[in-house]
């Protein structure tokens, strides 16, 4: 075989590898959810934050409108402290609200906004004051365990009354 | 009472031998990349042998890739739907292929089908006193023959594996959404959001990437140091897919501990 047709063999191989590398990054990967639309960021105190991870969307009424971009902890207020970026195309009320929510019964854990009604808008840097923990699913069941034992105790002390 | 001296003395010889062997073996690895800057200077080698290497194991490749794909998507329906989550069958296919299968059993499959062909080249020309002769000529026999394979190889791996594993994760897809009739959307999205590109994806790279110097260099050392007779290289070629599969196997446990651990 000559040479030229070689290289040609050779070059349509290495080719077929790259297109198996774009196809696993866009299609298989997460490489399409890269966006490259300039950001602001804002941060915000959460008291538990379950099993948010960095990268986990930002939504607000179901539509991705940023990600997080770093989980911390703040000594000083002991509290999680969670930096994310949103997409400066959509901006929100100061006094927005973000809560930690879960997509299906199992699913990812992301981050909700629900717009407030002030009129100045959140900037690079603002904090997000009005804040909600992740549901942990232990406290959910402590706490009905203990409700439904003291209606119990209510009904059997009930009657000696 | 000589008996068991003479036992300790053979177990000390072949101690010796085989960590005389891991030395010169290394020597023969840094000879190798010291010798590596004809690969730029003639290029031409090297594309002859991943044509030789690649081109020619593309088909087994694809072929294991895609049956490889349809049982793990029939083996993960059958497990996922006892969970009730068979749309995580996308997620499954695609997270075992790109992290563990795509370059494991590329790199078994690659050892099997090039890295034997290469050891009884390189056997066959020593045998055949090709490379003593190749020295008399005063060309360097690592230099023209053994530089241009290993990169031939090094080069071909992470292909093969990143094809595997696409025709892998198609495969599932055949299985799952047009044979199972898992919903298409729910599949590519729930594989979306659990693969991640410098995770999973660029380490299974780089985990081919080093099963691909691996076993190449494997099968070059096997060749070379080849006894120059009909046995011995077939028993160099036997040598290159015992160990070859071997080593694979072990530096992958220890990427996946590095790496995932």
């Amino acid at each position: 075989m000559t040479r030229d047709k070689t290289d040609f063999w050779v070059g349509l191989f290495v080719l077929l590898g790259v297109l198996a590398l774009v196809f696993l990054a866009l299609r298989a990967g997460n490489m399409s959810t890269f966006s490259f639309a300039p950001t602001y960021q804002v941060h915000a105190h959460f008291d538990n934050l379950g099993g948010l991870k960095v990268r986990a969307p930002v939504k607000s009424s179901g539509v991705v409108v940023g990600r997080v971009a770093d989980i911390g902890f703040d000594n000083e207020r002991y509290q999680a402290v969670v930096t994310f970026d949103l997409e400066k195309q959509f901006s929100f009320p100061k006094d927005t609200s973000a809560s930690i929510l879960t997509s299906g019964l199992l699913g990812e854990q992301y981050i909700g906004l629900t717009p407030g009604g002030d009129d100045k808008p959140l900037e690079q840097g603002n904090e997000i004051t009005f804040t909600q923990s992740a549901v942990v699913l232990e406290e959910l069941i402590s706490k009905f365990l203990y409700s439904s034992a003291d209606k119990q105790g209510d009904a059997s002390s009930a009657p000696a009354n | 009472m000589t008996a068991p001296i003479k036992a300790i003395s053979a177990l000390g010889s072949r101690v010796r031998r085989d960590i005389t062997g891991l030395g010169s073996s290394m020597r023969l690895f840094c000879a190798l990349l010291a010798r590596s800057g004809v690969a730029l200077r003639r290029p031409g080698l090297v594309s002859q042998q991943v044509h030789f290497i690649g081109n020619f194991s593309l088909l087994i490749i694809a072929v294991s890739g895609l049956f490889v794909g349809f049982v793990l998507g029939l083996q993960g329906y059958y497990t996922l739907t006892r969970y009730g989550s068979e749309e995580a069958l996308g997620l499954l296919v695609a997270l075992s292929l790109t992290r563990e299968l795509g370059p494991v059993i590329t790199a078994l499959l690659f050892a099997g089908r090039a890295g034997t062909s290469l050891t009884a080249e390189i056997g066959l020309m020593k045998a055949g006193e090709q490379l003593a002769a190749m020295e008399v000529m005063a060309v360097d026999p690592i230099r023209r023959v053994l530089v241009p394979r290993f990169w031939g190889g090094v080069i071909a791996m992470p292909v093969l594996a990143a094809v595997f594993s696409m025709v892998g994760v198609l495969g599932g897809w055949i299985v799952g959404v047009l044979l199972i009739g898992i919903d298409p959307g729910v599949f590519w999205s729930q594989m979306q959001n659990g693969v991640d590109v410098i995770d999973d994806v660029l380490n299974g790279v780089i985990k081919s990437l080093v099963f691909g110097v691996a076993v190449t260099f494997i099968a070059l050392h096997a060749g070379w140091t080849a006894k120059a007779t009909p046995e011995g290289v077939s028993r160099a070629t036997t040598k290159t897919v015992v160990s070859g599969s071997l080593v694979v196997l072990g530096l992958d446990f220890v990427l996946t501990a590095l790496m995932f651990g």
